[in-house]
């Protein structure tokens, strides 16, 4: 791609918008905020992430001059901001409860701000609009706050905080509110708006999905410490401790002692690419093939239509059912017969003897008495010797009938299947009890049918699909 | 609905007879055809005309009018700002103490109210008369302002003032622009309460008056030592008039405001 990535907090010349450093809160003995230290640099949509009472709304209220802060500075655009009272600050805020003046229309709440600062009423008439065409909300311009749903709320108020231009705006839980759906359309209108005005954006959220989705970096927080800063993408796929592993998404763990990886497994051969791309996806080819053979099966056995039907489809249809040729089509599912035949035929396309090469290097993960050790070539050789957490997320983790061909594979047995329509779970018992998950893709609606409750199974994942994390 | 059984009715009627029987013949004697305040004679609004020719009432009426305006507007201002900063300030030393302090005034004897503050006058040399009614009144309807005002303050949500710092407002201009509209209706209210208070009030009035003011109490009390008159019946019922209409108004804003919001919301939901 040519476009340049957006990743100031890379670039050691950027002056950061906002620096905390060393900034302590302290509710009397109570310490809300321990000693911590970030920047946020401009145009980024930053996000604060973690459980309730961690202290996400108190990072916010420094920002914002709510709060004053026990000990450490903080600075905008390099100004120490910690003795400016809150209406001097050229920082904006949108409240978790939205804080609209109920005595005021939507119009004059947006405008409040702008009447503050002594603008002239044609500037004040010409921003509002602009704010309230942003937002769409135009049409309610004359409504008082309790005669719009929620939502209208929500965007009002976002509205109300833009209008200013402010350089930096906060997001407290901006989302909580609203009901799922209209929550994530609003997610994509809050990076819109985001990338059209250039603001940056602070935003607080409890939900991981949600940071994953709007944010350029996150900071993972716990108990008023920072954990882990981040993009999404990192924190996800290298957390960098069990806590983040576990917070983020779904995870297995597997708690053990690290040992360095013996020299003679490390001389296997160089790992091409094409065995990457089998490590990471092995299991959609296989289940694609299987529903590719068991669809023609089907097809095949459909019976065609004989005149009257022709004529019937022609006569009446057609229009409401458009061309047959695009018309979706409804299988039935293959019988086992039909499926075993399926499997049979691709079993001898897999090369038996070739056994996949294994990265050399990293270390292995003793973690159950009477279970092979779980092989980790991203594996960091220091930790040998040491307590370790070994994590790996459900969806690097495969799910096969016999034992696959696969660095890491254990046996267990299917406790329980939850299906969520694009993805099912297999929560998997391994013989010393551990559960494990596995996630497989429902990319065909016919995909894994044969692997149900109760049955014996193999679980794997490559070397290199998980995280060895230190305790 | 449910219907009263015959225990119920009685005691109705007979705990509402209690309450307003006494005032009920005053209104209808203050009609009365005959000087006599016992005999009925016949429907007339003769008192009420005699009662706008005679001066000393005029007079006591407009005392009684500027004590009522100057102390009730004096009263809401301190006491919505003594509710303002119980409720606002948080925690600070001897916060229990100064709430406690300010509600101690509502059960204190109004006879030692008055003498208190009779004494003080008498103490600073201040001449009594309007100035020293209005103080003393101010004093005593503070505390009910500031019981109506902080209650509405409780339920007032305290990031609509931040929101208001937020956006550029000063302390000041915060409560201003913000606070004080929303909590407009109960302000109103405690004006109006203390207005009422006001215009009732005989002892502690007695006290603290002098020679050059007397209030329509004071002259009704005074007027009543020398035998009931038609006249003052027919001023009993204006007084019962202003204040009824007072207190009603004074329920029914606190009322309305919620009710209006209520509907509005409603609305808002079928709407969407
Ligand atoms: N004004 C306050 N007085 C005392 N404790 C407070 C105050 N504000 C917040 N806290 C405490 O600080 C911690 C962090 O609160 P907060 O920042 O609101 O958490 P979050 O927004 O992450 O849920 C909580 O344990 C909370 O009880
Ligand atoms: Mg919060």
């Amino acid at each position: 791609m040519a476009q340049t990535v957006f990743a100031p907090w890379t670039d050691p010349v950027q002056k950061p918008l906002i620096e905390f450093r060393n900034v302590s809160k302290r509710f009397g003995d109570f310490t809300a905020i321990d000693n911590l230290s970030l920047t946020i640099y401009e145009k980024e949509f930053f996000a604060l992430l973690g459980p309730s009472g961690c202290g996400k709304t108190t990072m916010m209220r420094m920002l914002a001059g709510f709060e004053t802060i026990s000990g450490g500075h903080i600075l905008l655009d390099g100004q120490e901001i910690s003795a400016v009272p809150p209406n001097k600050r050229p920082v904006n805020m949108m409240f978790q409860s939205y804080a609209l003046f109920p005595h005021l229309s939507i119009w004059d709440n947006i405008a409040f701000g702008l009447k503050r600062e002594g603008r002239d009423a044609a500037f004040i008439d010409e921003r509002v609009d602009e704010m309230l065409r942003l937002t769409r909300m135009s049409r309610f311009a004359r409504r008082k706050p309790h005669q719009i749903s929620g939502g209208q709320r929500q965007r009002v108020a976002l509205a109300r905080s833009l209008a200013k231009a402010p350089k930096l705006l906060l997001l407290d839980e901006p989302l909580g509110a609203l009901d799922r759906k209209l929550r994530e359309e609003t997610q994509f209108e809050l990076m819109d708006i985001q990338e059209k005005t250039g603001t940056t954006f602070v935003i607080v959220t409890h939900d991981q999905e949600e940071a994953m989705t709007v944010a350029s970096r996150i900071a993972v927080m716990d108990e008023g410490r920072i954990v882990q800063v981040d993009t999404p993408d990192q924190i996800y796929e290298a957390p960098n401790s069990v806590y983040v592993a576990d917070f983020i998404g779904d995870v297995n763990l597997f708690s053990g002692t690290a040992t360095a990886r013996p020299v003679d497994m490390a001389a296997a051969p160089e790992p091409t690419v094409a065995l990457d791309a089998e490590a990471t996806a092995p299991r959609h080819d296989a289940a694609l093939r299987d529903t590719v053979e068991a669809n023609t099966a089907t097809a095949q056995r459909l019976p065609a239509p004989d005149r009257k039907g022709d004529w019937l489809y022609d006569k009446l249809f057609r229009r409401f059912m458009g061309s047959r040729e695009t018309a979706p089509r409804r299988l039935p599912p293959p019988s086992p017969a039909e499926v075993a035949a399926a499997r049979a035929r691709e079993a001898p396309a897999r090369p038996a003897d070739s056994a996949p090469a294994i990265k050399p290097g990293g270390i292995l993960v003793d973690w159950a008495d009477g279970q092979p050790p779980i092989i980790a070539a991203n594996g960091d050789t220091a930790v040998a010797g040491e307590k370790v957490t070994f994590s790996i997320r459900p969806e690097k983790v495969t799910i096969d009938a016999e034992q696959p061909d696969r660095p890491n594979a254990y046996k267990g047995k299917v406790i329980d299947i939850a299906y969520l329509g694009n993805i099912s779970t297999f929560h998997v018992e391994l013989a010393n009890g551990t559960m494990v998950k596995a996630q497989m893709v429902n990319a065909r609606r016919l995909a894994n049918r044969h692997i149900t409750w109760e049955d014996e199974v193999w679980i794997g994942f490559s070397e290199t699909a998980g995280v060895v994390l230190k305790d | 609905m449910k219907r009263f059984s015959w225990f119920n009715a009685t005691s109705l009627s007979l705990g509402f007879a209690f309450l307003y029987l006494p005032m009920i013949l005053l209104v209808v004697y203050s009609f009365n055809e005959s000087r006599l305040v016992t005999v009925w004679a016949g429907f007339s609004t003769k008192w009420y005309g005699e009662l706008f020719r005679d001066q000393e009432f005029l007079d006591a009426a407009w005392v009684t009018l500027k004590v009522g305006v100057f102390s009730s507007t004096l009263a809401t201002v301190l006491g919505t700002m003594a509710a303002y900063v119980l409720v606002r300030a948080g925690r600070f030393h001897g916060r229990t103490l100064f709430s406690g302090m300010i509600y101690a005034p509502l059960v204190m004897p109004e006879v030692i109210t008055g003498l208190s503050l009779l004494l003080l006058f008498i103490g600073i040399g201040l001449d009594r008369g309007v100035l020293t009614i209005v103080l003393a009144h101010t004093t005593f309807s503070m505390c009910y302002v500031s019981v109506v005002v902080s209650s509405r303050l409780t339920s007032f949500d305290r990031s609509l003032e931040e929101a208001a710092l937020d956006l550029g407002c000063s302390a000041f201009a915060a409560f201003r622009l913000v606070t004080l509209p929303i909590i407009a209706p109960a302000v109103i209210s405690g004006w109006l309460l203390a207005f009422t208070l006001s215009l009732d009030d005989l002892v502690i009035a007695s006290f603290t008056t002098g020679p050059s003011a007397t209030t329509l109490p004071i002259k009704i009390f005074s007027a009543v030592r020398l035998g009931v008159s038609p006249q003052i019946n027919a001023l009993s019922t204006l007084l019962i008039g202003i204040v009824t209409i007072g207190v009603i108004t004074a329920s029914v804003l606190t009322k309305r405001a919620a009710v209006a919001q209520v509907r509005d919301e409603q609305k808002a939901v079928r709407a969407a």
